[in-house]
């Protein structure tokens, strides 16, 4: 038998006409990594603040590590760390100093302070530059930083709003790798995304969010399978011709999906011999996203 | 699948020390990157007005109220000093801490309610008040202020008085949407309160309706409090001047409290 780190039921959070989230259930196993992948405005950011309360929602229940929130949500803040998607970091501050300040906003005892900072400049590979001012740092650095801080207290939970976004791919695949590191160590990880490769290289399972609901959940193994099949013949020609191809594959009984240049024609094994001149690929995450969201990501 | 058992403690409560604390010490580990500057404005300011009142006018006025000129601003600039190192940061402070730097979205991520941060940083920023007050009054000695040992409860009143501004410009940050709201506070305001507040003239002068006006003024008791501590208590007066102050503080306490729980909490 599994716990949940997270369980949320049938939340909705108003802002004004606008219904951010819009009865969302979901659940985060103890240990598991889930990403909440959606596009711009589906809702992510809004969840995570639910869930440290920086935002009340208007109706549904919501536990996170056994406690209810928002009433006793001060407790479970203590053993939840937090990555914001904008960084926020005492910029005036050396790197030691920002994590000093978050061993006693976490109330890490006096005796295992040091000990707690040390951790966490070595988690963010920051040992070296722990006396530099952190507008002295790279983007990359200081988003470690910023992972690193949340981190200083050793959480139960670790939340993590758009880790990577707005980075080199190089610093991506960095964090990427540090994430993975705290997940092997049995961290529960809820992460949101709009990055299909992080979605795919690092949730265990992932929920895809649209318009404030969750429209699919699973392993990103199963999504694909579930809603794209195993294969897919990208087609590429003049509009007119993409146009055709559609039609024919909707006669078909087959999906489509539009990426700007080509008609991507789904789950193609199972088409009867329906084959126009195009090429074959496997199905992937994206493919299941644009075809639950109807919106082209990043 | 059931939720995780929580790792069960004492239900955490109000007001807790351990928050306060956690807010207290990024307050003071800011501070030691920027104190000069801090320092500089918030003392050099009432100073210049201490010389240029207390020489200026002093020159034409003599003395005032039984006191010499300079001795007379010289205690009343105490409490534009304490308006001006608290009303003023709380303002601006906590503006670019929510808007630009975002900082207290990473304190509420931390176990820390918006009543511990709001009361957290006007304790910071009341005992900033408590020192930087003291400023204009070491200034007066240095010209012929004779010292008293009342003047030890200067830095009382200065923090008392500055617990007050710093929970009023908290709430004014609060209650604006943007900077240029703080124009017409500081216009409608706190000038008119730092001018009739008995600093640079005595109200007794006044048309009765602004001494009875004066009365609502926080800084007027902070100034007449600061001149009795320097010159002779005036027993039950005094008490009630800092009881005045004490509920002055705890009303826009909550105020400051109500205000940023509505700008950070959706």
């Amino acid at each position: 038998m599994s716990d949940l780190a997270i369980r949320l039921r049938g939340v909705v959070k108003r802002y004004g006409p606008i219904t951010a989230v819009d009865g969302l259930d979901l659940d985060v196993p103890l240990g598991t990594c889930v990403g909440l992948l959606g596009p711009n405005g589906a809702g992510k950011s809004t969840t995570m603040r639910l869930l440290t309360a920086q935002a009340i929602a208007d109706e549904g229940e919501l536990e996170l590590l056994g406690f209810r929130l928002p009433e006793e949500s001060k407790q479970a803040r203590a053993q939840l760390g937090v990555t914001p998607q904008l960084d926020n970091l005492d910029v005036t501050l050396t790197v030691e100093q920002n994590l000093l300040v978050f061993a006693y906003l976490y109330r890490i005892g006096r005796g295992e302070r040091r000990d707690a900072v040390e951790r966490a400049l070595e988690l963010a590979k920051l040992v070296d530059r722990r006396d530099s001012r952190v507008d002295k740092l790279s983007g990359g650095m200081r988003r470690r930083l910023l992972i690193a801080r949340a981190l200083v207290h050793r959480p139960r939970l670790v939340l993590l709003d758009e880790p990577t976004v707005g980075l080199d791919p190089q610093v991506r695949q960095e964090l990427w790798a540090l994430v993975d590191a705290l997940r092997s160590e049995g961290t529960t990880i809820l992460m949101s995304t709009h990055y299909i490769e992080e979605a795919q290289r690092l949730a265990d399972t992932v929920l895809i969010m649209s318009h404030g609901k969750a429209v699919a959940a699973g392993t990103p193994a199963e999504l694909v399978r579930e809603h794209a099949g195993d294969e897919v013949l990208e087609v590429y020609g003049p509009p007119s011709r993409l146009a055709e191809v559609e039609a024919e594959a909707a006669g078909e009984g087959l999906r489509t999906r539009r990426t700007g240049t080509s008609v991507s024609v789904l789950g193609v094994e199972s088409g009867n011999g329906f084959a126009p001149e195009g090429e074959r690929r496997p199905a992937n995450l994206e493919d299941v996203f644009v075809l639950l969201t109807g919106e082209e990501i990043a | 699948m059931t939720v995780a058992t929580p790792a069960r403690q004492r239900r955490l409560g109000r007001l807790e020390r351990s928050a306060l604390t956690g807010v207290l010490v990024r307050e003071v580990v800011n501070f030691s990157s920027y104190w000069r500057s801090s320092t500089f404005s918030s003392t050099v300011e009432p100073t210049i007005y201490l010389l240029a009142f207390g020489f200026g006018f002093g020159a034409l006025v003599g003395r005032i109220g039984g006191y010499e000129y300079v001795e007379f601003v010289g205690t009343g600039t105490v409490a534009t000093a304490v308006l001006f190192s608290s009303a003023f940061p709380a303002m601006f402070g906590t503006f670019v801490k929510y808007q630009f730097q975002r900082t207290y979205d990473a304190i509420l991520a931390a176990p820390v309610d918006t009543e511990e941060l709001v009361t957290a940083e006007a304790l910071w920023i009341a005992t900033r008040a408590g020192v930087y007050g003291c400023v204009p009054l070491l200034v007066a000695i240095a010209f012929g202020l004779d010292p008293a040992w009342g003047m030890l409860a200067v830095p009382l009143i200065a923090w008392v008085s500055g617990f007050g501004w710093a929970c009023f410009g908290i709430s004014v940050a609060g209650f604006s949407k943007s900077f240029e709201n703080f124009n017409y506070v500081v216009s409608a305001v706190l000038t008119p309160l730092f001018l009739v507040a008995g600093t640079f003239f005595p109200l007794d002068r006044l048309p009765g309706w602004a001494q009875f006006l004066g009365n609502f003024n926080p800084l007027h008791h902070c100034v007449e409090l600061v001149r009795h501590a320097a010159f002779g208590w005036e027993g039950w007066t005094d008490l009630l001047r800092l009881g005045v102050l004490v509920v002055f503080g705890l009303v826009v306490w909550r105020i400051a409290i109500r205000a940023m729980t509505r700008k950070l909490i959706d």
